[in-house]
């Protein structure tokens, strides 16, 4: 990898949100809690979702990791918070497209905005894991808080 | 320091580099610089060639066919197995069993003391012995086989500087204790452990001096520690000694168990299938000896023929200089990485006490982003747990980078990762 693919990768938008680490922190209240690992690097996330009706309203998480795996779920919590699960799913089908593109998916900044950043990140297999960490946990734990949801409305 | 006053390290190294065509690469105009020898070492020529000459000239099955090339085929295949026994000083050549990698090797122990009966027979009471520093493949297997069996799985910890914590081992190594399975050296901390105090304790204990069943995992050994079993003290002889090929400069696909003969034989057999038997018949089968019984299926041919080319590049080498380079280039970099400032190398930081893998942290920066700017100098680093969890959260880490050298390293290379790794910390503004 050459100098430039290497600033490509670690773009400032994500050696930024890797510091800042926005939503970082276990929160109360909360419907589902998840933990995920990368077996193969060690990375960790504990991650939990708090939805109102359909309103994610807030994701909360613990990590351990890269700043690629931090940036990014750093940026996924900015991207979703506050919208419907709706409006969530094409945003997400969007991040996994893109990651799984091999580098060859032209990301959309209008649906991604700032996780247009991992596209550098998308190219090198060995990171792509890392992007998706967050993500993967996120898509867990909206599931299972949507069953929980489900259940408690079917009393 | 000026690097060709470096003493201990091999005399004729630019020569030994050209045997090594991969380090010739380049990424992008920058040079290769491999320090990742730990997870796989590269392979000489010699390797390449006389795998290419088997698969050209000699390719068929063994010890089944009766034609003029399966006779060169099995002759090239039992020749990789003394190549081996010469390697380790086997007491006896059949004693060298081929399995696919170490993590075979040492499960086919675990598994066929599981299925053992009689004075081998693990059960309710009895104890297995390992340390906190294995790879996973010295933990699993063991976890697998007490679960199974209801024994209890105990472990050695690690003192503060990263040796074995030998102190309570009166208390570990009992009457109670059937098996004792341990790292020689370790693939993340670099630590030699003390294999003839503990084989010679293990040896010792139980009735009538029945003694517990020592296995060795030489995976980081067999490439830079001279090992001869057959000069060893019978007491400090383990009972079995598992090693992979891919990182002694042989293939991949190929790896070592050594047993003792009286236990191989009293063990039940392992895989079931070709080769391994005596005769078979609807009801039941009788088994082959030692090695076969414990070799079913077709072998990795090439690969066992491959491996013992490889061995014997080593041992042209010669070991004793080969430890002698990986010691100067140990010493030569742990005293490179003191300068890097926010480095703290996990592990004993004396070079002649230690192997060649160097597992470190820097302070603010995660080693995967570590590997991944030393990529982009063209050096090869690893960077995650190392297949050893337990050893990193004895230490409070999540993972290491780790820097791992060979007889092909030279001091110019370590210089190349010291300024990478200011490099690494200015690219993170840390510096």
């Amino acid at each position: 990898m050459s100098t430039a693919s290497l600033d490509s990768l670690y773009q400032d938008i994500i050696l930024d949100h890797a510091k800042r680490k926005l939503n970082s922190g276990l929160r109360e209240p909360y419907e589902a809690e998840v933990h995920h690992v990368n077996p193969t690097c060690g990375d960790e996330i504990t991650l939990r979702v708090h939805l109102d009706g359909d309103v994610v309203k807030d994701i909360s998480y613990e990590n351990l990791g890269c700043s690629i795996s931090s940036a990014s779920v750093s940026v996924m919590t900015e991207l979703l918070v506050g919208k419907t699960l709706e409006e969530v799913e094409p945003i997400h089908a969007a991040f996994l497209e893109m990651m799984r593109g091999k580098g060859q998916v032209e990301p959309d900044e209008d649906v991604l905005e700032d996780a247009v950043a991992f596209a550098g990140a998308a190219k090198l297999t060995a990171r792509i894991k890392c992007a998706l960490l967050g993500w993967m946990a996120f898509q867990d734990a909206s599931a299972q808080a949507q069953s929980d949801t489900q259940k408690e409305t079917d009393k | 320091m000026s690097t060709s006053s470096l003493p201990g390290l091999l005399p004729e190294l630019e020569i030994v580099r050209k045997d090594f065509p991969i380090l010739e690469r380049t990424f992008e105009g920058v040079p290769l610089v491999y320090l990742d020898s730990a997870n796989t070492s590269q392979k000489p020529q010699i390797v390449i060639d006389t795998m290419v000459d088997h698969l050209e000239r000699h390719n068929a099955n063994i010890a089944r066919a009766m034609h003029h090339l399966g006779a060169e085929s099995t002759e090239a295949f039992e020749g990789g197995r003394d190549a081996v026994a010469r390697f380790i000083g086997a007491p006896d050549r059949d004693e060298v069993i081929f399995t696919k990698n170490a993590s075979e090797a040492l499960n086919l122990v675990a598994n066929t003391l599981m299925w053992a009966r009689g004075d081998l027979q693990i059960g309710e009471g009895d104890e297995v012995v390992i340390t906190e520093l294995e790879h996973h493949s010295n933990i699993v297997p063991w976890q697998l086989l007490t679960e199974r069996t209801g024994a209890t799985l105990r472990w050695f910890g690690l003192t503060d500087d990263g040796q074995l914590d030998v102190s309570n081992i009166d208390e570990l190594i009992t009457e109670r204790t059937k098996v004792v399975s341990l790292a020689w050296v370790s693939n993340m901390l670099g630590t030699i452990l003390p294999i003839a105090e503990i084989t010679k304790r293990a040896h010792a204990v139980g009735d009538h001096g029945r003694g517990a069943v020592v296995v060795v995992d030489a995976s980081q050994a067999a490439p830079q520690l001279p090992i001869d079993l057959a000069a060893m003290p019978a007491d400090e002889r383990p009972d079995f000694l598992a090693f992979t090929g891919h990182k002694t400069v042989g293939p991949t696909g190929i790896g070592v168990l050594w047993g003792r003969r009286a236990l191989l034989e009293q063990l039940p057999p392992f895989l079931g299938g070709g080769e391994m038997i005596a005769t078979v018949r609807m009801e039941k089968s009788t088994y082959a000896g030692i090695p076969h019984k414990f070799e079913a299926g077709t072998p990795p041919i090439v690969e066992a023929v491959g491996l013992g080319a490889a061995l014997d590049y080593l041992s042209h080498i010669g070991l004793d200089a080969i430890h002698a380079h990986e010691q100067a280039i140990t010493g030569y970099a742990l005293d490179g990485l003191a300068t890097v400032p926010g480095l703290t190398v996990l592990g004993p930081l004396d070079a002649t006490q230690r192997g060649g893998a160097i597992a470190f942290e820097l302070d603010g920066v995660h080693p995967h982003d570590i590997a991944q700017v030393l990529d982009s100098q063209g050096i090869a680093v690893r960077a995650g747990h190392h297949c050893a969890k337990p050893a990193h959260a004895r230490f409070g880490v999540q993972a290491s980078t780790r820097m791992s050298s060979y007889l092909y390293t030279t001091p110019g290379e370590i210089d190349a990762l010291i300024e990478g790794l200011e490099y690494t910390r200015r690219y993170f503004k840390l510096a």
